[in-house]
């Protein structure tokens, strides 16, 4: 087949939905108009753990307006089947609402109040007066037992780190930290007989289904997702919390539409966190700065009915060649709603605690932090042995170096002033592996030249709508124009969670897929129709460009699908694209190495970024433009975790000191100064799926927190092993 | 468990089929342009009382303002704030419930030409304002230049805090709050944006406010 010319993908286009969203007419899911909708709202636990002994709804209910207030002492009773294709915590162990009278957090969902306005049901929940016997809860990892741990070894890491020529023994400190995207999980539930409809926020339309469906013990295709717009998620979305059963539950029981929003306050337990992590780690290595041990001990906290882990494990094994490794990972179940994957989930964390404690040993040897990172850099994964599909570290680490000046830094700590100001430069690596999942997209060419894509996946904020459409474009030889991707129904064909930056990869895969075969279709029908001018052409040699077939030499022979489908009384050509991961036998990662400069106010502590750039070896770019945004969104969301966000938990009693956006800090536009993205030229890696796409909106933000913090070292001579870094740890 | 679920699945009560939706809710001021209440309010005392028991409804105030050039005259429940408003009661959901405490921005729009946290404003106190939503900005089919900037500098991703990015830019520049790069940074920092889009608003802002 000749390959496809190139139009659509690679061209820096705008958003295909900009006009919709900068209008306001974008429809995010508590804005679908659903006819008779009435209101819900949460009343939450005040005791972080314990039993209900009494509700009572006299005066909630007194108040006009108020249809039916629900606890687990009138709530049906759920039945939680078990969803085998969740990607929950195994073992079906999911919150269960209003199912029994237990207390396991502080903020748990015990009752809701349906009301036909919104003012109105939420001054009756603030009525709702629930009793409770209240036993003393446990949220401080520091003070809990922690689970049997997940292991892994290579070599003999204790005995090389005790006889290691240069020893580092350091641990780091992470804190909890919430997604905040800024739409508030929402959800309006509509049954229609025995079928349920959720317009829901949702990263994953199919997931949800199966989910709900087995919360309620209904066939899945009696339930139907609907989700065009999800205002962020970084992972909050990917699961279907308790809110969306208590919405389901609450339009069950009182025969109406029920819209249920979470306020921002709920949303801090209501839905999951990236949790607090404990890192500590053991370097030992030879006076050239070749690392010879690792040993790692990592905890993190879960709660008492889910154990929640994630992919925490990979950097510390495969970034470096160190010939032993040994790692422990346990979880420390708490008195907590369960942890969830937050962007760059589990290897952000990772990143931070390594690549802190390279910058630590690069200063105690006197290395250049990256002349150490090329002296450990490995030729093949040291975890398993396989080859790389892709790794182009080097070249990142060159390219980064270069332009954003690296050899003009004093090595010397504390050694540059500004004024007040102390300055610091610093570096961090950031991977992130390529999961592989299966997708389907639709696709359908009408006879008017125009085509219809389609695929159960969502589009949080990096563009799924443009960049997919951009490769079916490609791929069947239109003009951007001419084809509509669409998303967000739970009734498309199925597709992987819109996380671990797989939409690209896998759904595109899979429209690719479909595009070509209908293509295919297409340059058939013509080469074997009589009346055809390509009748009797090589079919491998048409190629399709402005929605015209033709001869790749010879472009004044050929027609246009329009005519070729009419001719052939044909409406349309449909076919169902897929994307089925393979055996591999490669080691798959995306990569990335941020710069930071930052000033540290040399009294005050305070720390700002100056100027920042991220390099990365992503796969090949689909949408540069909107590449560039999700690539400085990642960087803007590091600056976050490395300074301002941490999730305060008050021991007593378990409850959030700082469940809002004003407390808890999230970076602003005074924040953030002119940040840089730099993807590596001829980034295809056909080894990873067929459209040589590695995924990106992690890897922009994982290794971005340890960067800030080396520069902040490399200003101050200061190393905080703790995030986020606060005025207080600086003076 | 089945047959538990088609039993409580079966049509709502009657006597609130009866009641107005938000869309003939619409229809109704636009009809009359006169005095008619507010959303779920219409459904009057007595058919709420006939639900719960109770008897009167919370206390409502009357009050005119316009929202895109559009007059209503309204009797609003006195706790409706100016957002709950506009996305609950006249079917305008462009501005955004963020955090509904004033710390996000989402929801901002002006009154009175002046840039304010619409979660923070109570409806009732806008007798004879003038409101602006991000869906009263473009003229007709032709986008407000803030608009059009936003687009092409890609100046948002999933889109949820842009209405009030680009009502708050529209405010900023016309306070004039647009003389560096650091300075639109300092005046648009009460809009969060998760997304983290902030030096592309800065470019939007920038092209906008200087015509580039």
């Amino acid at each position: 087949m000749s390959p496809q010319p190139q139009a659509a993908v690679g061209a820096p286009l705008t958003r295909v939905d900009g006009r919709l969203k900068v209008t306001g007419k974008a429809t995010y899911a508590a804005e679908h108009d659903i006819e008779g909708v009435v209101h819900a709202v949460i009343v939450d636990s005040t005791i972080g753990r314990g039993r209900i002994t009494g509700i009572d709804t006299r005066a909630a209910l007194a108040q006009p307006g108020v249809i039916k207030v629900i606890s687990h002492l009138n709530a049906p009773r759920l039945v939680y089947r078990g969803n085998p294709e969740s990607i929950d915590p195994p073992g079906n162990k999911q919150l269960r609402i209003f199912q029994d009278d237990k207390v396991l957090f502080h903020g748990q969902p015990v009752a809701v109040v349906v009301a036909t306005t919104l003012e109105t049901a939420q001054h009756a929940a603030s009525l709702v007066k629930v009793r409770y016997d209240a036993t003393k809860s446990s949220t401080d990892m520091a003070s809990a037992p922690a689970g049997e741990p997940v292991n892994y070894a290579r070599g003999d890491a204790d005995k090389a780190f005790a006889s290691a020529a240069v020893r580092l023994d350091v641990t780091y400190q992470q804190p909890r930290a919430h997604h905040n995207a800024m739409e508030p999980h929402a959800t309006i539930a509509r049954w229609d007989g025995d079928k349920l409809t959720l317009w829901d926020k949702t990263q994953w339309p199919v997931g949800t289904q199966k989910d709900v469906a087995a919360q309620f013990g209904i066939p899945n295709d009696s339930v139907r997702i609907i989700a065009p717009f999800v205002g962020g998620g970084f992972g909050s979305a990917i699961r279907a919390w308790p809110h969306i059963a208590t919405a389901a539950i609450a339009a069950r029981e009182t025969g109406r539409p029920v819209k249920l929003v979470l306020s921002r306050k709920q949303m801090y337990f209501g839905t999951g966190y990236r949790p607090a992590y404990e890192y500590r780690v053991r370097l030992g290595s030879d006076r050239r700065g070749r690392v010879s041990a690792m040993v790692q001990h990592l905890k993190s906290e879960t709660s008492t009915y889910e154990n929640f882990t994630e992919g925490v494990l990979h950097a510390g094994q495969m970034v470096y060649n160190a010939p032993n490794v040994r790692q422990d990972y346990r979880t420390v179940p708490l008195d907590v709603n369960t942890p969830v994957w937050m962007r760059g989930p589990g290897f952000a964390t990772a990143a931070f605690a390594v690549e802190s404690a390279m910058d630590e040993l690069a200063h105690k040897l006197g290395i250049d932090p990256i002349e150490l990172r090329l002296r450990n850099e490995p030729e093949e994964d040291p975890s398993n042995g396989l080859p790389f599909s892709t790794r182009r570290l080097r070249e990142c680490l060159a390219t980064g170096a270069r332009e954003f000046g690296w050899s003009r830094r004093n090595p010397k700590p504390r050694s540059t002033r500004d004024g007040d100001w102390l300055i610091g430069t610093g570096m961090a690596i950031g991977i992130m592996d390529v999961p592989r999942m299966p997708a389907q997209a639709r696709v359908r060419l009408d006879a008017d030249g125009t085509a219809l894509v389609e695929a159960a996946t969502s589009d949080m904020g990096p563009g799924t709508y443009t960049s997919q459409a951009q490769v079916a474009a490609d791929a069947l030889g239109l003009t951007m124009r001419n084809v509509t991707f669409r998303l967000g129904d739970s009734t498309m064909p199925p597709t992987p969670p819109h996380g671990g930056s797989m939409t690209m990869a896998m759904v595109g895969s899979a429209v690719q897929d479909g595009c070509d075969t209908v293509r295919k279709q297409a340059i058939k029908l013509a080469v074997e129709d009589e009346r055809s001018p390509l009748y009797g052409a090589d079919a491998g040699n048409v190629v399709v460009r402005g929605g015209r077939l033709h001869v790749k030499d010879n472009p004044a022979r050929g027609e246009t699908y329009g005519q070729l489908l009419t001719r052939n009384n044909r409406t349309h050509l449909e076919v169902l694209g897929s994307y089925t991961p393979g055996e591999t036998r490669f080691s798959m990662y995306s990569y990335s190495v941020t710069f930071a400069e930052v000033a540290v106010d040399a009294r005050l502590g305070l720390v700002r970024v100056r100027r920042m750039l991220g390099v990365y070896d992503a796969g090949r770019i689909i949408s540069p433009k909107l590449a560039d945004s999700q690539a400085l969104g990642g960087q803007v969301g590091g600056i976050g975790a490395a300074l301002l966000e941490h999730t305060v938990t008050d021991h007593r009693d378990g409850r959030i000191v700082n469940a809002d956006l004003a407390n808890y800090m999230v970076p602003v536009n005074a924040d953030i100064p002119d940040l840089r993205a730099i993807f590596l030229d001829g980034g295809d890696d056909r080894k990873a799926d067929p459209i040589g796409v590695k995924g990106l909106g992690e890897v922009v933000h994982i290794g971005v927190a340890p960067a800030i913090a080396n520069a902040v070292f490399h200003a101050t001579g200061r190393r905080v092993r703790e995030l986020p870094i606060t005025v207080e740890a600086l003076l | 468990m089945s047959t538990e679920l088609t039993e409580s699945a079966v049509p709502p009560p009657t006597e609130h089929s009866a009641a107005p939706s938000r869309r003939t809710f619409i229809a109704t001021t636009t009809a009359v342009g006169g005095a008619v209440v507010a959303g779920g309010l219409m459904t009057g005392p007595a058919a709420l009382a006939a639900e719960t028991g109770a008897a009167e409804a919370p206390p409502s105030s009357r009050v005119s303002l316009t929202v895109n050039g559009k007059r209503h005259a309204l009797t609003v429940d006195n706790r409706t704030s100016l957002l709950d408003l506009l996305r609950e009661h006249l079917d305008l959901p462009g501005s955004k419930k963020g955090c509904n405490a004033g710390a996000c921005g989402a929801c901002t729009v002006l009154v009175d030409g002046r840039r304010v946290n619409s979660c923070l404003t109570l409806a009732v106190r806008l007798e004879g304002a003038e409101v602006t939503t991000v869906e009263g900005l473009a003229d007709g089919d032709g986008l407000h230049p803030l608009q059009q900037a936003f687009i092409e500098q890609d100046a948002f991703q999933c889109g949820y805090c842009t209405p009030g990015q680009i009502m708050s830019g529209v405010g900023c520049i016309q306070e004039g709050h647009t003389g560096s790069a650091d300075e639109i940074r300092e005046w648009m920092s009460g809009n969060i944006c998760r997304c983290g889009c902030y030096v592309k608003i800065v470019r939007a802002v920038e092209q906008t406010a200087h015509g580039k």
